[in-house]
C-alpha cells in the first residue's frame, strides 16, 4: 500500500520533468521544420516567377534555343546548357584522376603522419572562398592560356581547371572513406595469394569501392554545376554554343549571376526561369547521389 | 537614423561614393550608403523605398516615369582597345562592325594580323544600353563576345589582352586602356561638351518623392558647385541645360 503511494509520488514528482522534456522536443521539431519550409518556400518562390515566362516562350524553345537577348524577347538557354555541361564534364576530367589517386594515396601509401598533415590541407582547399579560386584564376590560369594556346584565355579550359581543383576536397574526401570502409580481409586476402600491392589497388580495392567513389563524383559533379563566382570570372560568359575548349562560354548559374544586377520584369523571370532549370539538375544529380549511396549499404 | 542610402548603376557608383566622401567629410554628422546593383536594381530600390536615391546610368522607361529624375552628370563612353594596340580611329560602322561580328581580324581596319577579341557588357547594363542604341542601332552584339558585369572588369580584360576591344565610361578610362577616337573625334571632355563626341548618356539620381531634409541636401550638394566640380574632376560633363 505503502509502496504504491510512494510511486504514486514519484511519477506526480517527475511530471514537470516530462513537460519540460515535450517543449524540447517540440522546440526542435520547430527549428527542423523552419529549415525545411525555407527550402520549399524558396524553391516554391522560384517556380511561381520562373515558370510564366516558360510557359509564354514555350520549353522547348527555352530549353533549345539557341539565342539570348533579353532585351529582345529571345529567351534561349541552349548555349548555358551545354557551356555547363562542358565546363562540368571538364572539370571532372580534371579532378577525378587527381582525387582518385590523391585518395588511393592517403589510404595505401602515405605514411600515417605524412597522410594526417595532408588532410587538414586539403580540407583548406575546402574552405577558400570561391572568388578567390577566380581571382587566382584570372591572374594566373587565364594569361597562361592566352599566352600559350591563343585566343582569349577566358575559356571552358580556365573554368573547367579551376572547378577541376575546387571539386577536389569533396572527391577526395568521399573516396578516402570508402576507401577506409572496405574489409580489411579483401587487401589482406589479396595479398597473401600473391598479388602486388598495386595489383591489389587497381584490380580489387578500387572495384570494391566503386559505389563510394562513384557517390564522390556525384558529389563532385554536383559541386562544380552549382558554381557560380569563380565561374564567371574565368569563363568569359559569352552567349554562344561554344566552339572548342578554347572557347568562352556561359553556364546556368553564371547566367544569373552576371545578368541579375541589371535584370528586371521578363528578364529577370527569365533569370529565375535558368534557376529553374539549374535546381532540377541538381536535384537529379543529389538523387542519383543517394541512389548510389543506399546501394552500397544495403 | 540610417542615413541616407543611395543604390543602383556600377556606372555612377564610384563617382557617387567620391562625392559622398566629400559631402561626409564636410558634415561629419551625416551618413551616406552607397551601394551598386545596377540601373535597373537602383530603380527598383528607389520605387520600393529601399533606398532613398536610385542612380541610373540609363534614361527612364515606361512606368519607371513615375519616380523624379534628376540629372547629376553625363557621360561619355570610350571604346577602348589595348595599350600596344596601333589603332587610334575607327568609324562608327567599323566598331559596329566589330560588335557585331563582321570584322574579325584587325588586319581589315588596318591593325596588326590578329583576331579581335570582343568585350561587352551583360543584357540589362545601362552603359550595354547606351552602347546598343548608339552604335548599334539594330544590330546585334556578336553573341560569341565575351561579356564582363561591370566598367573594372571590361577594363581590366582590355589592359591585359593586346586583341581585345571593349567599351567603358569615359570617366574610368586610365592610363591601363586606351581610348579610340570614332569618326576622328577623341572622346575627351572638350568634344563631348562642344556635342562633337555623340556617344553620351545621362547619370541620374530618382526618388520616389521630391527630396527633403538630409536627402535634399545631399542633391543640392551634388548640383552644386563643389559636387559638380568633384565629378568635373573625375571627367564627367555638367547635366545638360534643361532639366
Amino acid at each position: 500500500m505503502s509502496q504504491i503511494a510512494e510511486e504514486a509520488r514519484a511519477a506526480r514528482r517527475a511530471r514537470p520533468f516530462r513537460h519540460a522534456e515535450r517543449a524540447v522536443e517540440l522546440g526542435l521539431l520547430a527549428v527542423a521544420l523552419t529549415s525545411t519550409t525555407v527550402l520549399a518556400l524558396i524553391a516554391l518562390f522560384i517556380f511561381v516567377e520562373g515558370l510564366p515566362v516558360i510557359a509564354k516562350v514555350g520549353a522547348l524553345e527555352f530549353l533549345f534555343g539557341a539565342r539570348w537577348a533579353p532585351s529582345a524577347g529571345a529567351f534561349g538557354i541552349w548555349p548555358m546548357i551545354v557551356g555547363s555541361l562542358a565546363v562540368t564534364l571538364g572539370a571532372l576530367v580534371v579532378g577525378v584522376p587527381l582525387g582518385l589517386a590523391c585518395a588511393v594515396f592517403l589510404v595505401e601509401f602515405a605514411p600515417p603522419r605524412g597522410a594526417a598533415a595532408m588532410r587538414p590541407a586539403i580540407q583548406l582547399l575546402a574552405g577558400i572562398p570561391s572568388v578567390i579560386y577566380g581571382f587566382w584564376g584570372l591572374i594566373v590560369v587565364v594569361p597562361a592560356i592566352r599566352g600559350l594556346l591563343g585566343g582569349p584565355g577566358l575559356s571552358i579550359l580556365a573554368g573547367s581547371l579551376i572547378l577541376g581543383i575546387m571539386i577536389l576536397p569533396t572527391i577526395i574526401s568521399i573516396s578516402e572513406d570508402a576507401l577506409r570502409a572496405l574489409p580489411p580481409a579483401y587487401k589482406e586476402g589479396s595479398l597473401a595469394l600473391g598479388a602486388t600491392h598495386w595489383q591489389t589497388i587497381w584490380r580489387l580495392l578500387l572495384p570494391a569501392a566503386r559505389s563510394g567513389l562513384l557517390a564522390a563524383v556525384i558529389l563532385g559533379l554536383g559541386r562544380a554545376v552549382g558554381e557560380t563566382m569563380a565561374v564567371i570570372m574565368v569563363v568569359g560568359n559569352a552567349v554562344k554554343v561554344p566552339e572548342s575548349i578554347l572557347s568562352p562560354a556561359r553556364t546556368l548559374t553564371t547566367n544569373i549571376g552576371i545578368e541579375m544586377g541589371y535584370a528586371s520584369g521578363e528578364h529577370r523571370q527569365a533569370l529565375f526561369a535558368t534557376g529553374i532549370v539549374l535546381f532540377a539538375i541538381i536535384m537529379v544529380t543529389n538523387l542519383v547521389a543517394n541512389l548510389v549511396i543506399n546501394r552500397r549499404q544495403g | 537614423m540610417g542615413g541616407i542610402t543611395v543604390a543602383g548603376s556600377t556606372s555612377v557608383q564610384p563617382f557617387a561614393e567620391l562625392v559622398a566622401e566629400e559631402y561626409v567629410a564636410l558634415y561629419p554628422a551625416e551618413r551616406i550608403n552607397v551601394q551598386g546593383g545596377g540601373s535597373s536594381a537602383g530603380i527598383e530600390a528607389a520605387l520600393s523605398g529601399a533606398a532613398q536615391i536610385g542612380m541610373s546610368s540609363r534614361e527612364l522607361k515606361g512606368e519607371e516615369r513615375q519616380l523624379i529624375w534628376i540629372e547629376i552628370a553625363r557621360d561619355a563612353i570610350a571604346v577602348v582597345v589595348h595599350p600596344s594596340n596601333p589603332i587610334h580611329d575607327l568609324s562608327v560602322e567599323q566598331v559596329r562592325g566589330i560588335f557585331s561580328g563582321q570584322i574579325t581580324r584587325w588586319s581589315e581596319v588596318g591593325g596588326p594580323p590578329r583576331p579581335i577579341v570582343v568585350v561587352t557588357r551583360e543584357e540589362g547594363s545601362g552603359t550595354r544600353g547606351a552602347f546598343q542604341e548608339m552604335v548599334m542601332g539594330k544590330a546585334d552584339v556578336d553573341p560569341g563576345a565575351l561579356v564582363q558585369d561591370s566598367n573594372g572588369a571590361v577594363r581590366q580584360l582590355v589592359s591585359g589582352d593586346a586583341s581585345a576591344i571593349g567599351y567603358i565610361s569615359l570617366g574610368l578610362v586610365n592610363r591601363e586602356v586606351k581610348p579610340v577616337a570614332l569618326g576622328g573625334v577623341e572622346p575627351t571632355v572638350e568634344n563631348v561638351a562642344a556635342g562633337r563626341y555623340k556617344l553620351v548618356r545621362p547619370f541620374l539620381f530618382v526618388l520616389k518623392s521630391p527630396p527633403e531634409g538630409a536627402t535634399k541636401a545631399f542633391v543640392d550638394y551634388v548640383l552644386g558647385l563643389e559636387g559638380q566640380r568633384a565629378l568635373a574632376h573625375e571627367g564627367l560633363l555638367p547635366p545638360s541645360a534643361e532639366r
